[in-house]
């Protein structure tokens, strides 16, 4: 079966062809973001930060001023930052506050507000680093645990390309946190490996199509295998449309709807799930045809 | 028509069991304190006397007591659990009063017999300990009075020798007694007490005396506390969270519900049956383990819908492909789910082996993330594979569902073989 076959009437872009355009933009996001990651670093909340947040929600305004001169009276003012929302107030204070100040902290607030809510945070900053530096370990095993997975099912290629588009989405989803400055929690990391899970799922279905692709397809140029690429990714497009839009939503709404404590973990999942879908198409598949490409070159080697 | 009805009935029954059981079940969920408020407290572990270490049979010692004290606290459900070699977590739902928690928790750490040793900078204070917490019998701290009918506690200690010993040498010097760091009395040694036995006089008050006898009864912690991270979250703001956040859920979901009914029409009806099935037997899971839903459950199950939503539409897009072939609709569905299986399972297995991988790899949140994925993950084969699949080949021999415009493909897509 040669690919005049292949349905012609199947709309199609050059995939394989445009990548080169975002592999270009993808490394320029990348080297953006390393090099935001290393000026600005990353806007840690007190989980990654010595020290106690304290989130009031209350039921009426109540103005920066007021919230300054209950710190200050309590003689704890000392390196804080207010912030003053509508329903919400947001104190960071740089050193623990102790069980002395966080109870006459609360009181003083109360009598400004008698139905006040508090959520308070403390941290010792260990805690959160081993958390973050177990995740990455975990992250850095798991890609571990894909490429032999996928070498076993596939073939070393997929799992290189894999791993690289799920690193990628990793990395810039970091990125775009650190560019913007957005906050980051604990939560994020669980939201950092949500994308990781949803972007190897992502990615494993295309290459499952290009795989059985591969099967009937005899391959003599180099253009056969892009055709085959390109094919393939048409094939699988509007199942990658639909879900991504379907889970795209459903983070989305989250974001929207969903509880103030889990908004930057929505926030970092929508990003994430766009960028897993875009990774798969633009970055994966082509990623692997040029890996395939340099061993058609070494025909001594081809098996 | 058999095989209609046991469309019908499989999926009444289905429905039926869902729908009876759903508002226990979600009685009988357990809620991380993210999602009700509550109180949280890291303890590490040292132990009390220098150079020693943590075991972790006194580390497994510690949490039981503290977790006696909570519920002495009246605290509903607490949960005390070891973390590695030297950490134990509390969480404590309906907290009203963290300071007097936090004073309760720790506070009864150490109870120490100490005598001086000549290093003293005043003549209150006693130096050397003699004695420590795990010295002390439990429970055998009792109150008693004394002939002058006043209240004083008496206790025993494990090792008769050790205390014989101890009274011999400091026999007609004060022996004192410090809870903490603080001096509780400090009685001369009368006598050398060889029963093991001891009687701490009080001075007078009567809730004074009981106050110790708690104290030492609840006090025998064999390592020393050192509080490491703490969370409180209001009831309020818990409750708040987890309704926005279900709300917002329910909101995704009938939109994903909608998409899949208006995209793949028949397939797509049975696919959001199979979704709601999903969702109830992994909300049963919860419940029947024992697990606790968290905010990082709620993320775990979004991408679990995701991937299962995701293996419907991979399945009906294939046999949507296949109708467009040409081919009838009993060998479209036959192919496609032949072909979409593989896709399926090879997807799904990769994110499970991510999923072990940092359940293994990963603490506190990462490893809960982990886990609700595992058992989502198999749940969704089961179901969003399986289930859909048995039902769909029903209506098919039944012999309905023959045209491809049941599957959303129009005749005028169709290729010719």
């Amino acid at each position: 079966m040669r690919f005049v076959h292949f349905d012609k009437s199947i709309k199609r872009l050059d995939y394989v062809h445009l990548s080169k355009y975002f592999f270009a933009i993808s490394i320029a996001l990348i080297v953006l973001g390393v090099a935001s990651l290393s000026f600005f670093g990353l806007n840690y909340s007190v989980d990654f930060q010595s020290g106690s947040n304290v989130d009031v929600t209350v039921s009426k305004s109540i103005s920066k001023g007021e919230i300054e001169s209950v710190v200050k009276d309590l003689d704890i003012a000392e390196g804080t930052t207010i912030n003053v929302g509508e329903e919400r107030i947001s104190i960071r204070f740089t050193k623990v506050l102790n069980e002395d100040q966080d109870v006459a902290l609360k009181k003083e607030i109360s009598k400004l507000d008698e139905s006040a809510a508090f959520e308070v945070n403390t941290v010792d900053t260990e805690m959160a680093k081993e958390l973050a530096q177990n995740a990455i370990k975990a992250v850095l095993i798991a890609c571990l645990g894909i490429i032999i997975y996928v070498s076993i099912r596939f073939e070393w290629r997929f799992a290189i390309a894999a791993v690289i588009s799920l690193l990628h989405d990793a990395i810039l989803v970091i990125a775009i946190f650190s560019i913007f400055q957005l906050k980051v929690d604990l939560t994020f990391i669980v939201a950092v490996l949500t994308i990781i899970g949803y972007s190897i799922n992502d990615t494993i279905v295309i290459f499952d199509r290009i795989r059985e692709n591969m099967r009937f397809a005899k391959l003599k140029t180099r253009d056969d295998l892009k055709e085959l690429v390109d094919h393939s990714i048409a094939q699988t497009i509007m199942r990658s449309i639909y879900t991504v839009l379907t889970v795209f939503i459903a983070a989305f709404f989250l974001f929207l709807l969903g509880g103030e404590s889990i908004k930057m973990f929505s926030l970092a999942m929508t990003i994430g799930l766009v960028l897993g879908a875009y990774s798969t198409i633009f970055i994966a598949s082509p990623l692997w045809f040029v890996l395939k490409v340099r061993e058609k070159k070494k025909p001594a080697k081809a098996a | 028509m058999k095989r209609i009805v046991a469309f019908i009935t499989v999926v009444v029954v289905v429905s039926a069991l869902m729908g009876w059981t759903t508002p226990g079940l979600l009685k009988s969920m357990r809620l991380g304190l993210d999602l009700k408020g509550g109180f949280e407290i890291l303890y590490e572990a040292s132990p009390l006397e220098a150079g020693a270490k943590v075991t972790k049979e006194s580390l497994v010692k510690t949490a039981q007591s503290l977790e006696k004290r909570a519920n002495k606290l009246g605290t509903s459900e607490p949960e005390v659990t070891t973390e590695g070699t030297n950490r134990i977590r509390v969480k404590l739902a309906g907290v009203t009063d963290e300071a007097e928690v936090r004073k309760m928790m720790k506070e009864p750490a150490e109870l120490t017999f100490r005598s001086k040793d000549g290093t003293e900078k005043n003549a209150d204070e006693y130096n050397k300990i003699e004695m420590i917490g795990t010295d002390f019998a439990e429970n055998g701290a009792a109150l008693q009075f004394d002939n002058m009918n006043k209240p004083q506690v008496s206790i025993k200690v494990k090792s008769k020798d050790k205390f014989a010993e101890i009274t011999k040498r400091l026999l007609g010097q004060p022996l004192a007694i410090y809870m903490n760091d603080e001096l509780i009395s400090a009685p001369v040694v009368q006598a050398v007490l060889t029963d093991g036995t001891a009687s701490i006089s009080v001075g007078g008050s009567m809730d004074e005396a009981k106050e110790l006898r708690d104290v030492i009864n609840l006090g025998a912690l064999p390592l020393k506390l050192h509080e490491k991270y703490s969370q409180s979250l209001g009831a309020t703001l818990g409750q708040q969270s987890l309704k926005s956040t279900i709300e917002a859920g329910l909101i995704g979901s009938v939109f994903i519900l909608v998409f899949m009914v208006g995209m793949y029409r028949a397939p797509g009806l049975i696919a959001s049956f199979a979704l709601i099935l999903h969702t109830w037997l992994l909300i049963a899971v919860f419940a029947w383990a024992n697990f606790t839903l968290t905010l990082p459950g709620i993320a775990a199950i979004i991408l679990g819908i995701g991937m299962a939503v995701d293996a419907n539409i991979i399945t009906n897009e294939r046999i949507r492909e296949e109708l467009r072939s040409g081919k009838s609709v009993m060998s479209s569905v036959k192919a496609g789910g032949k072909h979409s299986l593989r896709t399926v399972l090879d997807s799904n297995i990769t994110t499970i082996i991510v999923a072990i991988v940092m359940y293994i790899y990963g603490t506190g949140s990462v490893k809960g993330f982990a886990l609700v994925l595992i058992v989502e993950i198999v749940l969704s084969i089961a179901t969003n594979v399986y289930f859909v699949r048995f039902l769909l080949n029903l209506l098919l021999k039944a012999g309905k569902l023959m045209k491809p415009k049941y599957f959303g493909v129009k005749e005028s897509e169709i290729r010719a073989l």
